[in-house]
């Protein structure tokens, strides 16, 4: 069946297409050429309307155990938002921690047709790809996590070389099913098990005596040699803590070239100036985003409200638990791998530091110059829920509304960055790169995020609205795959999406130091740790895309 | 493939039937028969050899094909008027068909072992905790205290497994290794070192827990304490516990919520757990709450992330409801608020559904026996012998796979709950 879109205004930043009226074919899932004949099935008038592709979410917390402890701890974020049963939905609930059927409708209704669960621990990584199963329609895929584990910690004590460490890293790409690797407070969440309280880029861990800049130097070279496109997504060291700005600086500059992508920047970002010793450091940071090319970021917007923060750091959500709101969490060891730490919060207008960190995200997004190395989150839901994408959308592209929002916070906060005075304001189409096509090509996902022929036809139309919350909260329609999921913001079919994943290469006999290190030290048998590709398709609702590698990537 | 003489062995199988899901057994398969070689124990073997009894579906006591059985369940659910999906003793696709099913049809939803499970999930939603998982303990503890429970009798194989270990990663000498028990003192050796040392016991009862729980915390705390006994344990006795713990590099204080079966024993885990909190000021410690048999830690798991409410949770209004005081099936069928029970239990053929005046559907574990007839029981296989699946440990962060052992021709949970929610 052919479907023709007429007439529309598209946004293809992929193929340098702005608000170019075309016409999209789209056949069996596909972008497809115009037909020869000019004969179409169907045809639905899209005058008048702008299109992108569906848009991608690179970084949200939507499947794995330390999401589903949210959900367990928190009944009250519940039932206040409850979702009732349809003909065609599951009933679901919740605003912060929503249920997995809940998100995926949610994200359908707004447009995205993708999203990565960012912090997939290895051992967890079956939890992670089971909850994502139980998301409808949406894409999706995970970041798996290194840098903390003894295995890894133990390779880079003995000094392993570096093909030794690739293989490590593939290996583990491969058996978790993931399409990228991240790293967390890189050997912070191993030293917290030491009682190290802290841990600078350049300080070493307690008992393995490495540093976190030796990590993240070792996976970065790791995940470019070994031909993963997804950048190494790093959640540095010192999340939260005043000052920390400069080892964000550090940070980029100890990349040393290779690429390397730093997540929700903004909790990053912070000096200790002024009467209450926190201020921004948004603009340096941003001034070195500009100048490292090889550097991407994500901002992890907050945005003021009832939320709840997970995150591996459980060295940092140690430390910021007696913030909690309310006053309840868990911080987890996990496996001699990894860790969690799940603390509701509630970020405050009135508060200075809350009023700050809103400050600090916007000026980022603002100040740099790169629409495809930034990207729009809100390390959902860390800084706030998905949901709120459209609420911040408007914040970037209407500075008067900016302006009057920033008038209404803590008075001292107000004139603690330059915000007020930031003129800029996001155009439709820097919006389509942010969330669209520079998503794709920063996940790799080479059939994703652009309209052109061959695409997958994952297609969101909007109707033109000054109000871009109202625009973005209600797009028109929603194609996914071809078929038509979305219309008018509400859900009109249910279809499952793929999992994207890379399959880079490795030497098997990485498994013979892993055979080892599972009998001797673990509870649990190597052969029943790796995560088959039947899991994945399960009960056929689930599938597996595998997209291409760099070329040139090697061992 | 009911040949009798062609037996397989099977290496590395996970057992589902306990917390621990212990995955280095190795089975024989001969036809239908299934036997454990080597590292069974107590809670694994018989669980696993349980032979396989009825496979016909009976409704009212007569024998009727799996359709007819599931047409009758939809049916009668249908005119339900306070369903109630119990037992819950399933895997993971099971637990996905029950959510389904309890979505479309507006049923309560909660599982055998919740009373346990719950002393825990309420600490978890008031004031949260420190935990850590078994490969943790393995390695990095030093220092293990069991709080009211005696660990070995419900997880055989967890001294062994996770407690003396023939090498650990971070040079803790295993021998070294201080193991406490305060409550219930073990009921055998397993809490025994290698080189012949023995547990410290510093026993009470179930209803001095809570008392001496508290005085620990306040001794933690720096507290000074007035009275020289409490629960039949000399106070100075829980001081120098307090300075071990304090002196450790990483103390785990591991507890069996079923184990600490009396009233409110929630609010002593809670205390327990606030007292790990305090201990991390200056140095780490970490609780290990161990349960979790025959799929509690899965279901639970599923539901949070199917509706955002574990067990104990009601579709009645159309949208999910959380109660674990008004949705306790045990409360429920006990006080007759229920007319329809469907019961899982895949997995014990001696987990049979509590009497009540519900009309009873049970999906059961092929080889369970009534007292009273269901109205329609449906045997089933087991979840790691008769089809493959995935089951959760009790420390919820790792999840197995259970492989396919035999050929029996037996509907999973699965198949039998989505073809009832199919017939609705």
């Amino acid at each position: 069946m052919l479907l023709k879109l007429t007439g529309g205004r598209v946004y293809d930043p992929a193929h340098n297409q702005e608000n170019v009226v075309r016409d999209i074919y789209i056949r069996d899932g596909r972008i497809v050429e115009k037909p020869a004949d000019g004969r179409v099935d169907h045809e639905i008038d899209v005058r008048d309307k702008v299109i992108m592709s569906g848009a991608i979410d690179m970084h949200t917390h939507i499947g794995g155990g330390k999401v589903n402890i949210a959900r367990t701890m928190l009944p009250e974020d519940h039932a206040a938002e409850v979702y009732a049963r349809t003909e065609l939905l599951r009933s679901g609930t919740g605003h912060a921690a929503p249920s997995t059927l809940t998100t995926g409708y949610r994200y359908a209704e707004m447009g995205y047709t993708a999203g990565f669960e960012p912090a997939v621990l290895p051992i967890n990584a079956r939890q992670a790809h089971m909850e994502m199963h139980d998301t409808p329609i949406i894409d999706k895929g995970g970041y798996v996590m290194l840098g903390s584990d003894d295995f890894l910690l133990r390779m880079m004590a003995a000094n392993s070389d570096q093909e030794a460490i690739n293989n490590y890293v593939a290996w583990t790409i491969n058996h978790a099913q993931a399409v990228g690797l991240k790293v967390v407070n890189p050997g912070g969440i191993s030293a917290f098990k030491f009682n190290q309280r802290k841990l600078d880029l350049d300080e070493k861990n307690d008992f393995y005596g490495v540093t976190p800049r030796d990590i993240l130097h070792r996976l970065s070279t790791a995940v470019n040699q070994i031909g993963v496109p997804h950048p190494l997504h790093v959640h540095g060291c010192n999340l939260g803590v005043p000052g920390n700005m400069q080892t964000t600086l550090d940070t980029i500059q100890g990349a040393e070239g290779l690429p390397m992508h730093l997540t929700h920047i903004q909790f990053h970002s912070y000096g200790t100036e002024g009467d209450f010793k926190f201020s921004s450091g948004a603009a340096e940071i941003a001034e070195a985003i500009n100048k490292h090319k090889n550097i991407t970021v994500d901002v992890g917007q907050i945005l003021f409200g009832q939320t709840v923060t997970a995150s591996g750091d459980n060295m940092r959500q140690f430390a910021g638990a007696p913030h909690s709101h309310p006053n309840k969490w868990v911080c987890m060891d996990i496996e001699c791998e990894a860790g969690c730490g799940v603390v509701p919060f509630k970020y405050k207008d009135q508060s200075y530091v809350n009023a700050l960190q809103w400050m600090i995200g916007l000026e980022t997004f603002l100040l740099v110059n790169d629409p495809w190395r930034i990207f729009l989150t809100t390390d959902h839901p860390n800084g706030a829920p998905f949901t709120s994408y459209p609420h911040l959308i408007k914040l970037l592209m209407d500075k008067t509304f900016r302006n009057d929002t920033l008038a209404t916070l803590h008075p001292e906060a107000q004139k603690a960055t330059n915000l007020a005075s930031i003129e800029r304001e996001y155009t439709l189409y820097e919006i389509a790169i942010m969330t669209r096509a520079g998503a794709a090509k920063l996940v790799g996902l080479a059939d994703r995020g652009h309209l052109g022929v061959g695409a997958a036809a994952d297609i969101t139309i909007y109707s033109d609205n000054d109000d871009r919350e109202k625009m973005f909260a209600k797009p028109d329609y929603v194609f996914k795959d071809g078929e038509l999921v979305v219309r008018n913001g509400e859900v009109q079919k249910i279809t499952w999406g793929t999992t994207h994943v890379v399959k880079p290469e490795y030497d098997v006999g990485i498994e013979k130091p892993l055979q080892q290190y599972f009998d001797k030290y673990h509870t649990m048998k190597l052969s029943n740790f790796k995560i088959s590709n039947d899991e994945i398709i399960d009960d056929g609702r689930g599938s597996l895309t595998i997209q291409p590698l760099h070329k040139g990537g090697k061992l | 493939m009911n040949d009798a003489n062609t037996a397989t062995t099977w290496q590395e199988i996970a057992s589902p039937f306990c917390g621990i899901a212990a995955d280095d057994l190795v089975i024989e398969v001969n036809g239908n028969r299934i036997k454990v070689l080597e590292n069974g124990d107590a809670v694994n073997t018989p669980a696993f050899e349980t032979p396989i009894g009825d496979i016909q579906p009976r409704i009212q006591g007569k024998e009727v094909t799996l359709e007819q059985a599931v047409s009758h369940i939809a049916e009668q659910l249908c005119s339900a008027r306070q369903p109630l999906i119990g037992g819950m003793g399933t895997d993971l696709n099971g637990a996905r068909a029950a959510m389904a099913l309890a979505d479309k049809s507006g049923a309560i939803v909660d599982s055998q072992f919740s009373p346990a499970a719950f002393r825990n999930i309420l600490v978890l939603q008031d004031t949260g905790y420190m935990t850590t998982t078994l490969t943790e303990v393995r390695n990095r503890a030093d220092v293990i205290v069991m709080v009211g429970s005696d660990i070995e009798s419900s997880f055989p194989r967890f001294f062994e497994r996770v407690v003396w270990p023939a090498e650990s990663m971070f040079s803790v000498d295993i021998n070294q290794r201080k193991i406490i028990y305060l409550g219930k003192p073990p009921s055998a050796d397993a809490s025994t070192a290698p080189d012949g040392r023995k547990a410290q016991v510093l026993a009470c009862d179930d209803a001095d827990l809570p008392e001496v729980l508290s005085v620990l915390r306040a001794l933690i705390n720096g507290k000074t304490v007035q009275a020289d006994m409490v629960g039949g344990i000399k106070v100075s006795d829980l001081q120098q516990l307090t300075d071990t713990l304090k002196a450790a590099k990483y103390s785990v204080f591991a507890w069996s919520a079923m184990q600490l079966n009396y009233d409110h024993a929630e609010a002593s885990i809670q205390m327990l757990c606030e007292a790990i909190k305090e201990l991390n000021k200056d140095t780490r410690s970490s609780g290990l709450p161990l349960g979790g048999k025959q799929g509690d830690t899965t279901v639970n798991a599923v539901a949070s992330w199917q509706s955002g409410y574990p067990m104990r949770s009601s579709f009645q209004r159309g949208y999910p409801e959380y109660d674990p005081f008004i949705f306790d099936s045990r409360r429920m069928l006990a006080e007759n608020e229920t007319d329809l029970l469907i019961w899982v239990n895949a997995f014990n053929v001696e987990g049979t559904p509590p009497e009540s005046s519900a009309k009873t559907f049970v999906i059961g574990r092929s080889g369970m026996q009534f007292e009273t007839e269901p109205e329609v029981f449906i045997p089933v296989g087991v979840p790691g012998i008769d089809h493959a699946g995935r089951t959760f440990r009790c420390d919820s962060v790792v999840s197995v796979p259970l492989k396919k052992l035999r050929d029996s021709g037996l509907p999973s949970v699965f198949d039998v709950l989505s073809a009832v929610e199919q017939a609705l």
